[in-house]
């Protein structure tokens, strides 16, 4: 077997500065949200781009050990919206970090929404992904959110490329794209009604490949599933559907093992592995690299639905 | 005549975030497409799309960069989009300032913090044979309003070369009278760049052609220095965020984080606090998390004092005796807001971290876009820009925008509706 390739290795000419360059634009927008809201919170669902800006958070707030290991905790807890979707082993991963990290975890659960009825499935194995917004909303209102962090980036979607890095939601959580507040300089705008609350996205500016460099470059902890493992899938419709309770497999179709790993970590009715061998966050760069299908339409049964699903979720407050 | 800077060889690797300013129909889409296609930054499914879209003929490559489903309903674009790329020596921002209505707000958010503007010219549009050959409005407008905001490199891209008799010929015309309108406005000008976005022809690849010996546009754009703020001289930080070391309550130490505007600051430099105006010495600097020798203009230092002292989000670090507050300016001010500047109302205003109220005293002139003459007016409305006089509620340390962007810029914030209504660039204390 070949010795293992490095990122200087993959990539000689680019020397890496520009990962410095964005850590400190998103530094400096956790500080700068934390600094201007009352009530901040970190999205943290254990999805790597979370996991990125989890680590941009442990830099921004907190001070490294001779252990490596950062002290203290960050000034906000963090919020997850558990659909009952979620893998299992995420869960597992996001509360062992958060119990290493000694942090606060909020979790809004969807199924407490269905039971309140403020959410109604139309049948019981529905995708969740889309109902995420109102226990996320519902969330925001009962713990008083003002602000909250997210790792979206503008690189991932159409809709999201005209995405502020500070993003306005009127009381009713809703995104307006055409009233969107010019962002000059680093001069943002963070004054908000009462009821109103923000939206921040300190990674608005890394690409794909800028988080698996990033991950790579700072040995970032990520659930297993990321990585290349064996998995029982359904093809269906050009995707590798993973067999599980609420993905079952459906009349005609054939179950196979097959060596996979997941580029996003969603909910299960919707999220779909690829087929990959890497077992490292520098072999993944490495297919990043080659990769000639993008993030969400390879991975995102809901999204392939129109070109426009993205934009007319964000404007229901999706995140 | 401006001289035509030469490509410096670029060691910083920071991302060159540009803006690309053109007109309908200029090709500015099918140039973005085109950077992102021959850049492999569009993948199979998205040009699945494309081709199915197409049905047999060749992708429409400007299809790529139009966005919002609100937008295409009405077949424009009305707002910045950011678009990425790569290639091996560098990673890409592209500010995709759209050329409708609401142009100038777009251009004013797209052009603030840019390192480069490419500024598109159609060649079919120009009579290439007149003498002098007059360029077109937009054309002026574009490298102006750039020039205007200080974007450090400015860029034309002389574009639709596969559309003209004689390319050589059109495109040396063009460019004398680039050149000579850059010379008249003092604009120096980073590179003149022939291109054909719809075959491809000098965008990525070089051009074959015995006329033209330059760079490709992505050469160019891969050699530009990103902007950077003096890293020598006296030191200036807005404090942006004070936080306390470690739990409850009491004289803990407290680290105040801030991005470095201007200067370096390390452990043992003695500073004064604006507006207290109390002295200390560094004790200890921090970046992202860790102690440091030294940190500089552009990274956001954690500066830890040698005493306990009152210290604000909003207030400043600077070298002492440094900072010389003004409570009137004259400043640029361009008008972002549908409801237009009102002289004597109170607005918010935001310097570096500090909001204050602010009143607009004065509207002196306007300016007229397209050549950036004085205007005699009193009014400002939106997408118009102008010389105003500006008086604040306390006295702030601003700066000349010429000489330093965190010092010189404010944005003007209605305090009804809280849009973002201005942005102003200062020019002098009054």
């Amino acid at each position: 077997m070949n010795a293992p390739l490095t990122v200087e290795q993959l990539l000689p000419e680019l020397d890496h500065t520009h990962l410095d360059w964005l850590e400190e634009e998103a530094i400096f927008i956790l500080r700068e949200t934390v600094a201007a809201f009352e009530r901040p919170a970190l999205l943290f669902s254990g999805g790597k781009d979370s996991c990125v800006v989890l680590r941009l958070a442990e830099k921004a707030f907190k001070n490294k050990g001779a252990d490596g290991q950062y002290k203290g905790r960050l000034p906000f807890p963090l919020l997850h919206v558990d659909t009952g979707h979620n893998f299992p082993e995420v869960i597992e991963f996001r509360d062992q970090r958060v119990a290493e990290m000694g942090e606060r975890l909020v979790v809004g659960h969807l199924e407490d929404s269905i039971k309140r009825g403020t959410i109604r499935l139309s049948h019981p194995l529905e995708s969740r992904n889309g109902h995420q917004t109102v226990a996320l909303l519902e969330a925001i209102e009962e713990h008083r959110f003002d602000v909250l962090m997210g790792g979206a980036r503008r690189d991932e979607e159409k809709a999201r490329a005209k995405e502020r890095i500070f993003s306005h939601r009127d009381s009713f959580g809703q995104w307006q794209p055409k009233e969107q507040r010019p962002e000059l300089w680093t001069l943002f705008n963070t004054r908000i009604k009462p009821g109103e609350h923000m939206r921040a996205f300190p990674i608005s500016n890394w690409t794909e490949l800028d988080v698996w460099l990033y991950i790579a470059r700072e040995n970032i902890p990520l659930p297993g599933l990321y990585f290349a493992h064996q998995r029982q899938v359904i093809r269906r419709k050009g995707l590798l559907v993973p067999l599980t309770e609420v993905t079952p497999l459906e009349a005609g179709e054939s179950v196979e093992t097959a060596e996979v790993r997941f580029r996003t970590v969603g909910d299960m009715t919707c999220t779909c592995p690829v087929e990959s061998p890497a077992l490292t966050a520098t072999d993944i760069v490495a297919e990043t690299l080659k990769v000639t299908i993008s993030e969400r339409g390879a991975t995102r049964m809901d999204d392939r639905t129109s070109d426009a699903s993205m934009e007319r979720r964000k404007k229901e407050g999706y995140f | 005549m401006a001289p035509l800077a030469t490509p410096p060889v670029v060691k910083d690797h920071r991302a060159l975030r540009f803006l690309t300013a053109g007109s309908v129909d200029d090709g500015k889409s099918t140039l973005i497409g085109r950077l992102l296609y021959d850049s492999r930054a569009i993948l199979a499914d998205q040009l699945d799309t494309l081709e199915k879209k197409a049905a047999g003929a060749p992708i429409d490559l400007s299809l790529l960069t139009d966005g919002l489903e609100a937008e295409r309903e009405q077949g424009i674009t009305i707002d910045v989009a950011y678009r990425y790329f790569a290639t091996k020596q560098r990673k890409f921002i592209i500010a995709d300032a759209p050329g409708h209505e609401q142009y100038t707000r777009n251009m004013v958010t797209a052009a603030a913090g840019s390192d480069a503007a490419v500024v598109l010219v159609d060649i079919t549009k120009l009579d290439v044979n007149a003498l002098p050959l007059p360029l077109l409005p937009q054309t002026r407008r574009h490298a102006l309003l750039a020039h205007l905001l200080r974007v450090p490199n400015i860029v034309f891209a002389v574009n639709k070369l596969d559309a003209v008799a004689d390319p050589a010929q059109a495109f040396h015309a063009v460019r004398n009278a680039l050149l000579a309108f850059a010379d008249q406005a003092g604009i120096t000008v980073a590179g003149i760049i022939p291109v054909s976005a719809l075959r491809g022809d000098n965008v990525t690849q070089p051009l074959d052609a015995d006329w033209y010996n330059g760079p490709s546009l992505l050469q160019l754009l891969e050699s530009l220095p990103p902007a950077q703020e003096r890293k020598d001289g006296d030191l200036l930080i807005p404090v942006q965020y004070v936080a306390r070391d470690g739990e409850g309550t009491g004289n803990q130490p407290r680290t105040l984080f801030g991005r470095v505007a201007h200067g370096r600051v390390k452990a043992g430099d003695a500073v004064q606090i604006f507006p207290s105006g109390h002295s200390a010495v560094v004790a200890e600097v921090r970046l992202a998390g860790e102690v440091v020798d030294v940190v500089e203009a552009g990274q956001s230092a954690g500066v830890v004092l040698d005493r306990q002292l009152d210290v604000s989000r909003g207030d400043w670090i600077a070298t002492p005796q440094t900072i010389h507050p003004v409570q009137r300016f004259s400043a640029t001010l361009a008008w972002l807001d549908t409801e237009p500047a009102q002289v004597g109302r109170k607005y918010w205003v935001r310097h570096g971290n500090r909001w204050v109220q602010a009143r607009i005293t004065s509207i002196e002139s306007r300016l007229d876009i397209h050549t950036l003459d004085a205007i005699d007016a009193h009014q400002l409305a939106v997408n118009e820009i102008g010389h105003v006089i500006i008086e604040t509620q306390q006295a702030l340390p601003v700066e000349s925008y010429a000489d330093n962007r965190v010092g010189g810029s404010l944005i003007i914030v209605d305090p009804t509706s809280n849009r973002t209504s201005g942005a102003l660039l200062v020019k002098a204390a009054q």
